[in-house]
């Protein structure tokens, strides 16, 4: 997975987290994952197809998503409560959709799906094409990490432009 | 939450009545919360394009907040169905993918902005201020110019 297809969402992430948790967001581990996902709490997964293909993943461990939920409801929230979860399928909508934009404005054109909470224990085994890459963005309410698998659906034009001249 | 100036309805010293549609029950508190620090209130709230349509004919909002990735009936498909019923809709797209496409299409459907989530209130407030024009009176605080 290229790098110019990550960024989108690592300057997503921070813009999103830092303005919505009314904190500063680093990143700390960055990893491939090639073999299946597996949840870690309250996780919600966005669905992308067109020119690039894929899923991001967004996952928090259960106390870190009560936190969070909590902050943005501004009142301590019950972990029973279904705000916890539709928190996380929002923040992953932000962070996919400002991603998206980036990477629309750089030529790609697809299509966002609504976020669907992530409630099996695994996820598909990745593939060579959609080996996911594994990104913890650490807050001062907790870490957030996005698991994404993303593969090209159409040639880039650079590649069209040296398979053209016959590298 | 930061306060503002209250957004009053000119023809009545109202607050201005908003139509919040979003499937997301987290975004449409998160406007709810917005929008009510701009002295407005809540006429009707939906879930997705299709509820939106009903919403409005029964609320009769002074302004519509849509978001555009809904299950069902989109939000830009709802926004041209609403302005071919009301013309004088005033409907305002807040929506996390905010590219060049979307923008236009929405406009050319008959939305009248557009806001990108993550929302700043101060950017909500003036684009509403916009979009009601003359409709809408910036409340003068208790006290002021005295």
């Amino acid at each position: 997975m290229k790098m110019e297809l990550i960024q989108p969402f690592i300057n997503a992430a921070d813009a999103v987290l830092a303005q919505g948790l009314q904190t500063p967001m680093s990143i700390g581990n960055l990893s491939m994952e090639q073999e299946a996902y597996r949840r870690k709490g309250v996780a919600a997964v966005v669905a992308i197809t067109g020119d690039i293909e894929g899923r991001i993943v967004f996952d928090l461990d259960p106390e870190t998503a009560l936190r969070v939920a909590s902050f943005f409801a501004g009142a301590e929230l019950p972990a029973s409560d279904d705000l916890v979860k539709e928190t996380v399928c929002e923040l992953a909508n932000q962070v996919t959709g400002n991603a998206v934009t980036t990477l629309n404005d750089q030529g790609f054109h697809f299509r966002v799906h609504p976020p669907a909470l992530h409630t099996s224990e695994h996820g598909p085994t990745n593939t060579e094409d959609t080996e996911a890459l594994v990104i913890c963005c650490e807050t001062a309410r907790g870490n957030v990490f996005m698991n994404i698998a993303l593969r090209y659906n159409v040639r880039l034009p650079g590649d069209l432009a040296a398979a053209a001249a016959g590298e | 939450m930061e306060q503002f100036a209250s957004l009053k309805r000119s023809k009545d010293g109202q607050p201005v009545r908003y139509l919040v549609v979003d499937d997301s029950v987290f975004a449409r508190k998160n406007l709810a919360r917005i929008v009510e620090t701009f002295g407005g209130q809540v006429a009707g709230e939906a879930g997705d394009g299709m509820t939106a349509i009903t919403e409005y004919d029964r609320t009769n909002p002074d302004i519509v907040l849509m978001d555009i990735t809904m299950p069902q009936m989109e939000g830009i498909e709802a926004a041209e169905k609403i302005v071919a019923q009301h013309p004088e809709a005033r409907i305002v797209m807040v929506s996390s993918v905010g590219y060049q496409e979307n923008i236009v299409a929405a406009l050319q459907r008959g939305a009248r902005h557009f806001v990108q989530k993550p929302v700043k209130p101060e950017v909500l407030y003036e684009v509403i201020k916009y979009v009601l024009g003359e409709d809408v009176a910036v409340a003068q605080a208790a006290g002021a110019g005295a």
